[in-house]
């Protein structure tokens, strides 16, 4: 057997891919009980219409149908539980009303997936159509209530400069104010739309859910990013202890947010299988994909800058309307105040950063990818481009002039949140020499010189991950709604067994980032123990006692850093026992592959076999104050968030007849802190910017006035294929946090909060001789045409 | 109707619906559930499979149409416990991150090297363009094919490009 002793920084080959290259893996969708029912849901095709009636009675008749299940039968349920909800949940299945297309208003169960589909076609539902209101703005107007029970689609406003203090946000709003009214000074404003995205995972969400009767216990699989968070809403919703539910998530093939949610179909399941004593399973559609799982995003909003003439910002606004759709789930209402903690970026500007979430009749919006840092990061980073534009200074220099100093102790953003360590000057400053920037400048201007239209943009960027100091949880960083009052820490415990192999569970629920990998190099490093020799379990709530889930780029910089703390511990009893056994003093042991040995007196070693055996026979350990057993278990509470930071480069050329846009070069240089695999960390980068490009370029979840929704297939919503791409060309710089011991920030988002607007700057770049300021995402052809003739007259 | 197969070198008999999908005839009837189901209306790939030596969508064919024919699927690549060099470049060149594009991507992969043993960046990129994937951003999944390519052509493989790499 192939021996991997990893020092942290190698690149191990994962642990995960023997089972997924030979088609061993196993995803909820491939896992079938014996006795399995299906279900299928009958979906809204109206956006806003009362519901007068509905006949399931051919539906019941229908060949192989087991039950139908309406409102009425899960009304003692109550809503769907979410963690952050402040004005309206959704209902399990739609009650009176329906508020979006797609909304679940009845539930097929069937001895088939497909008779239980043919039956759902039989329900018959007496709809009374309502006008919707889909348009942000008219929403956030009040022009049509989405809920009549509330007086406004107004959700929450999240309002700073700085976070907390409506004093200062009042200077600050006047300081700015100040500086427009000067007549040596230049505002810049854009309007633009940070538009309505859908994740698209490869794998569909499924569920199966089975409920134990003579043990009063649930065993749920789950395609879910939140395993813990999925046990805890079945058991508040079921009224059980956390010890009756058993969640796992198995292999799980893409998450980027869409999966960080409790779904109604997860909890139906969970009744249906109550209800009918046997296994049920539901996979979603790929049009159930589209139109009734969360999607991303969807802003309008106004961004103005305010500077000298020569470079110098003296304040930013931000004034946006975020979309929430029809209901609340998990996060909705808190995605845009991710953003607001990165309202500032990396920046010493004041700033005053609003943004006003409403109700609309759409599906509902959650995390995807970056959740509120992108489109924070797209305002600010295409504001400053359009005003170092507009005052004819090359966008590095405005950029620099305008960075907070490097800072390896926190400082506090204007925004108002303590970042932990930067350098954003170095960090530029090394995009502008890999990129060969001034090399660069001169091909686009011979290409210019052509009359070919090629653009370079740049984008810089600060985001905030590794969530969070438990002290967040009065914020919501908790999922204490789910009946777990437990913060955002992370969670890893490690054992070494009797016979020196290692098991390590910890709190997390990938979806391909490769934490069996990571996280077996992190104890390895500590114990010295191959990594093929130690096991990682992961996504199951008996195995982790608690355990918060993978998502907002938290994983490695959190549970990761507990998990090394861990085999830290249990490297120091280690060391005790086979010092014990050596009668030799702890301090002189070093561990290795082998076991432990006396440093300087290489014929003094014990092997892990020897250290493991004496932990589980503790009688070996004789007079010793040593405990029997080889585990520990670390619960790691942050003292902040982390800051990861970066800057990007794309170069493209538009033909300006057809308004095609080609990607030439697409450059990174990210700062993560610390890297503990560096393939597993390129291959976030290459993942996280593809998301990014793919909203700059291709992605745009439409509804139309009706609400409709118009996106509904692959076809209709095209993500990037290997064609649309360049290779991309990956650097870093290395800015470790001072607040975990791997000194790791986090960079499974940063790709994509970096590289929409990176796109867009560039095209505007490549436009510019033509006279074109503006142009909304996507870039698809059509739109770049338009936006060339506007400009042309 | 009763359909009879050669899946991954077996000889299979089944009795099947008309409107049954050779993907799920695969996954269902067989248990081969490393072919796998994206998107349903042909235009992901994650179902791919051979099918008389050619890459196939296995959602876009009914399990009736395939009655006859030899079929390979992600299961049977590997032979006598060793992986196929595709796999090996996959694994190698870290071209998967959750996996459940793969089986698809690493079939339509294979069916690419045996059309073109020595395909340029271009010609892999088109040859995988069919199939999506959303973590990788393909440029692994280019570097995996390379990689499995010069295998198959007895060369040695390019360097992995990641910083750090060995």
């Amino acid at each position: 057997m192939a021996t991997t002793v990893s020092a942290l920084g190698g690149a191990v080959r994962r642990r995960e891919d023997p089972a997924l290259i030979q088609g061993k893996g196993l995803f909820t969708d491939d896992y079938t009980p014996h006795g399995t029912a299906y279900v299928a849901f009958v979906r809204s095709p109206f956006a806003h219409a009362t519901i007068n009636s509905i006949d399931t009675s051919a539906a019941e008749a229908a060949d192989g149908v087991v039950a139908v299940y309406t409102h009425d039968d899960v009304a003692h349920l109550g809503d769907l539980i979410a963690q952050v909800v402040v004005a309206k949940a959704r209902p399990l299945l739609a009650g009176s009303k329906v508020k979006h297309v797609g909304e679940a208003v009845a539930m097929i169960i069937a001895e088939t997936s497909q008779q239980a589909r043919d039956a759902a076609d039989l329900v018959d539902v007496d709809y009374e159509p309502h006008t919707p209101i889909i348009d942000l703005r008219d929403a956030a107007a009040d022009k049509q209530l989405v809920h009549d029970d509330l007086d406004t689609n107004l959700v929450v406003t999240w309002e700073a400069g700085p976070w907390g203090d409506a004093e200062g946000i009042a200077a600050t709003k006047q300081v700015i104010a100040d500086a427009k009214a000067r007549d040596d000074t230049v505002t810049v404003s854009i309007d633009a739309v940070n538009q309505r995205l859908i994740p698209v995972p490869i794998e569909p969400r499924s569920v199966v859910a089975a409920w134990d009767a003579g043990y009063s216990r649930f065993r749920v699989h789950s395609s879910t990013q939140v395993p813990h968070a999925l046990m805890g809403a079945v058991k508040t919703t079921f009224g059980l202890d956390a010890n009756q539910v058993h969640v796992t998530a198995p292999e799980v093939g893409g998450g980027f947010g869409v999966k960080l949610n409790i779904y109604n179909d997860e909890i139906l399941a969970c009744f249906a299988t109550q209800q009918l004593g046997r296994p049920i399973k539901w996979t979603e559609t790929r049009r159930e994909a589209t139109g009734s799982s969360i999607h991303g995003r969807g802003w309008v909003a106004t961004a103005t800058v305010v500077g000298t003439k020569d470079g110098e910002i003296l304040g930013y606004e931000l004034d946006a309307i975020a979309d929430m759709g029809a209901y609340e789930q998990n996060f909705t209402a808190a995605i845009p105040f991710l953003g607001l903690f990165v309202g500032s970026g990396q920046y010493k500007f004041p700033t005053h950063w609003k943004a006003t979430c409403v109700f609309t009749n759409t599906m509902t919006t959650d995390a995807y990818r970056g959740a509120g840092r992108p489109e924070a990061a797209y305002y600010l980073e295409r504001v400053i481009d359009a005003y170092a534009r507009e005052i004819g200074v090359d966008p590095v220099d405005v950029r620099k002039k305008n960075f907070l100093d490097k800072f390896d102790e926190a400082v506090v953003s204007p925004i108002g949140f303590a970042l932990d360590t930067g350098d954003y000057s170095t960090n530029l400053d090394k995009l502008v020499a890999v990129s060969n920037y001034e090399g660069l400048k001169a091909e686009r201007d011979a290409a210019r010189a052509e009359g070919r239209h090629v653009g370079i943009g740049i984008s810089t960027y600060c985001e905030v991950c590794g969530f969070a100091p438990t002290a967040l949880s009065e914020l919501g960083f908790s999922w204490a709604t789910y009946g777990l009052p437990a913060g955002f820490y992370g969670t890893g415990l490690v054992r070494v067994n009797p016979d020196a192999s290692v098991t390590v569970v910890t709190g997390t629920g990938p979806s391909g980032q490769g934490h069996e990998t990571t996280w077996a190099q992190l104890v390895s490093d500590r114990l010295g123990i191959p990594v093929e020799r130690i096991r990682v379990i992961h996504g199951d709530t008996e195995e982790s006692p608690m355990g918060i889930g993978t998502f907002g780029s938290r994983s490695a910089a959190v549970d990761g850093t507990a998990t090394y703390d861990a085999a830290d511990r249990v490297a120091a009893k280690a060391k005790s026992i086979a010092a014990h056994l050596m009668e030799a003093s702890a301090e002189d042991i070093e561990l290795d592959s082998e076991g432990g040995h006396v440093v300087g007196s290489p014929d003094s070693n014990v092997s892990w076999n020897d250290i493991a055996a004496a932990a589980y026979l503790p009688h070996r350990l004789g007079e010793s104050e040593l405990e029997g057993g080889l585990e520990s278990h670390v619960i790691f509470d942050p003292p902040n968030a982390t800051w990861p930071f970066g800057a990007h480069l794309a170069m493209v050329e538009v033909d300006a007849e057809t308004g095609d846009v080609e990607l030439l070069r697409y450059i990174t240089v990210d700062d993560c802190g610390n890297v503990i695999n560096p393939m597993i960390v390129a291959g976030q980068v290459h993942g996280g910017v593809t998301q990014g490009i793919g909203q700059a370029m291709f992605e745009d979840a439409i509804y139309d006035s009706d609400g409709n929704m118009l996106t509904g297939s692959l076809l209709d919503y095209p993500i990037p294929t290997a064609t649309d791409l360049p290779m991309f060309e990956l650097n870093h710089t290395t800015t470790p946090t001072n607040i975990n011991s791997l000194g790791v920030k986090g960079i499974g988002e940063a790709g994509t909060i970096g590289s929409a607007q990176t796109i867009v700057n560039a095209v505007v770049d490549a436009l510019e001789p033509l006279g074109v300021k503006h142009v909304d995402m996507p870039l698809r052809p059509k739109r770049v045409w338009a936006a060339i003739q506007e400009a042309r007259g | 109707m009763e359909v009879s197969m050669t899946v991954n070198g077996r000889e299979v008999k089944s009795d099947v619906e008309p409107r049954m999908l050779l993907v799920h005839f695969l996954r269902e009837n067989l248990r081969l559930t490393g072919t796998h189901v994206g998107c349903e209306t042909g235009y992901c790939g994650a179902c791919t499979v051979h099918v008389d030596g050619k890459a196939v969508k296995s959602c876009t064919m009914l399990a009736v149409q395939a009655n006859g024919s030899t079929i390979m699927t992600i299961e049977g690549l590997a032979s006598n416990g060793q992986l196929h060099p595709v796999q090996e470049g996959f694994w190698e060149r870290h071209g998967l991150q959750c996996g459940f594009c793969t089986p698809g991507m690493i079939m339509a992969s294979v069916a690419l090297l045996e059309s073109n043993d020595n395909p340029s960046e271009d010609e892999i990129r088109h040859g995988i363009e069919g199939n999506l994937c959303r973590c990788t951003g393909y440029h692994n999944i280019v570097r995996a094919v390379e990689y499995a390519g010069a295998k198959m052509r007895g060369e040695e493989p390019p360097p992995p490009d990641w910083e750090g790499g060995d």
